[in-house]
């Protein structure tokens, strides 16, 4: 009998389990203990949540492989990591020690102006930012398994995953209606691969799991998210620049799960303690805004 | 890309159970209930998510889908699941898929929220991460002669059953991914990936 590892299906495969659950940035393995026992469903192993990388500035790169590994040592969840876009050979590390998932992400400092990975070429599946439909189904192309919103990373404003979110799903309907003899040009004007378009328009959803990512600080965000119309909730720099972790995290789960339940949502939304301080991104200078990374 | 295969491989024998109108429910605390909720419904059969204890009460069987085991035990306790799930699951049939298969276990080896139900010990990620994750063809003798195309994702594998639990499948090596006691069905891979609905036609006649 012949086994066959690194197929779209098992990489897709990945993302479909983590549908319905949260995935959190933590920094260090003690904080990922903490992440898995508020319910995780994975974590995003960093050195630096997009707030510190935000206030702290200069160019962000791969996380250290010991402090990742460190971390894969302390869960049983799965563990991603990010890379620069473009940056084939941080991915090729990130493969080589082993993490479940790659966030080919604009929250690090792109190394590549024009070209994301040829993410076919790996065994681990990736996931990628995308603010539109388009942007989604060049990166699904380019072998992408899973999709998140950019959303604006480290901000805790929710309004541009909102923006993305509703980009990406409107933009779905709308091709849901189309002719068949449209999709070319369709898949023309948005600068995606013409397939991909017409397998999203028989399915009516992307052809691989959506989830919301970018700006998430309460369990409000998280539901309004799920209640869009997204598979699940990316929180970086929502639960440990909080002032109860422990709690929001769990508050957090809980909302996901019970997204369309108003009574639980108010229950677990009481005394969490401080959100992380926000940043509105409507008075935020455009040179400082990350969503716009990629291509 | 993933070719979906069209192959009709339906059970001939279980083919009849599909037109009675049945409900089962599909635990939907984490995890891809909804390929489950979609199977089904390919089915023909009535279809609900379960999230709180009063969603089990008129189903005739639960499944529990692939997802993070911890996840779900956990939101088990916090919404006061685990003992109305036992409850259910001595009467009723369950069938659990990969993290669900870890639920209804008596032992993973280490300290998380279980239903123990099924007279099996599991071992979680026992192939190891996510680039060992595979697919392959197994022969599964309930199923029919064609061999069943099974999705192992981060897959546990069971690493033994005793008391009324008995094998339904194992890869070539002997390690064993499919379980059945009773109305309780475990398996370390994924038929709601699939397009081979013949398990879950399994399950059905055992819900029936």
């Amino acid at each position: 009998m012949e086994q066959q590892t690194g197929t779209f299906a098992v990489k897709k495969g990945l993302a479909q389990m983590l549908k319905g659950g949260v995935i959190m940035d933590v920094v260090t393995p003690e904080q990922a203990k903490i992440a898995e026992d508020a319910g995780a469903c994975a974590v995003m192993a960093l050195e630096r949540v997009p707030a510190d990388i935000r206030a702290q500035g200069g160019v962000a790169r791969m996380s250290d492989p010991e402090l990742i590994l460190k971390i894969m040592d302390a869960v049983s969840i799965p563990v991603m990591a990010k890379c620069r876009i473009g940056h084939f050979v941080e991915a090729q590390i990130l493969e080589a020690i082993g993490v479940d998932y790659i966030d080919e992400s604009e929250v690090l400092t792109p190394a590549d102006e024009e070209h994301h990975i040829n993410k076919h070429l790996f065994k681990v599946p990736f996931v990628c930012g995308a603010r539109n439909l388009g942007e989604a189904l060049r990166r699904i192309g380019e072998g992408a398994a899973m999709i998140r919103t950019k959303g604006e990373a480290g901000t805790g404003d929710v309004v541009e995953a909102v923006r993305h979110a509703r980009a990406v799903l409107g933009e779905i309907r709308r091709l849901t209606t189309m002719a068949d003899e449209e999709l070319m040009h369709y898949a023309k004007e948005i600068g995606a691969p013409y397939e991909l378009v017409k397998e999203t328009k028989q399915l009516g959803r992307l052809p691989v799991v959506n989830f919301a990512a970018g700006g998430i600080a309460t369990p409000a965000d998280a539901a309004l998210m799920m209640q869009l119309g997204m598979d699940g909730v990316f929180v970086g720099s929502g639960i440990f620049k909080s002032g109860n972790p422990a709690k929001r995290a769990a508050a957090i789960v809980k909302a996901v799960t019970h997204y369309n339940d108003p009574a639980i949502l108010a229950e677990v939304s009481r005394n969490l303690g401080e959100p992380m301080v926000g940043r509105n991104i409507s008075t935020m200078p455009e040179i400082e805004r990350i969503a716009g990374r990629g291509w | 890309m993933f070719q979906r295969r069209t192959v009709d491989m339906t059970v001939p024998s279980l083919r009849s159970t599909v037109s009675i109108i049945m409900k089962i429910g599909v635990l939907a605390l984490q995890g891809d209930f909804a390929e489950h909720l979609s199977m089904l419904r390919r089915l023909g059969v009535e279809a609900a998510e379960v999230r709180l204890p009063r969603h089990l009460d008129d189903l005739d069987g639960l499944i529990i889908p692939g997802g993070e085991s911890t996840t779900i035990g956990k939101l088990a306790v916090d919404f006061d699941l685990i003992e109305p799930l036992r409850q259910f699951g001595k009467t009723h049939a369950i069938w659990g898929t990969c993290a669900g298969a870890i639920f209804l276990s008596k032992d993973v080896r280490r300290p998380q929220p279980l239903l123990g139900l099924m007279d099996i010990i599991v071992q979680r990620n026992a192939f190891g991460r996510q680039v060992d994750s595979f697919e392959a063809d197994l022969p599964i003798p309930e199923l029919g002669a064609l061999p069943y195309h099974a999705v192992f994702i981060r897959a546990p594998i069971i690493e033994s059953v005793f008391g009324e639990a008995r094998v339904l499948a194992t890869l070539p090596d002997g390690r064993i991914v499919a379980a059945q006691q009773g109305k309780l069905l475990a398996t370390s891979f994924h038929p709601e990936l699939t397009e081979d609905v013949r398990f879950h036609e399994y399950f059905l006649a055992l819900a029936r």
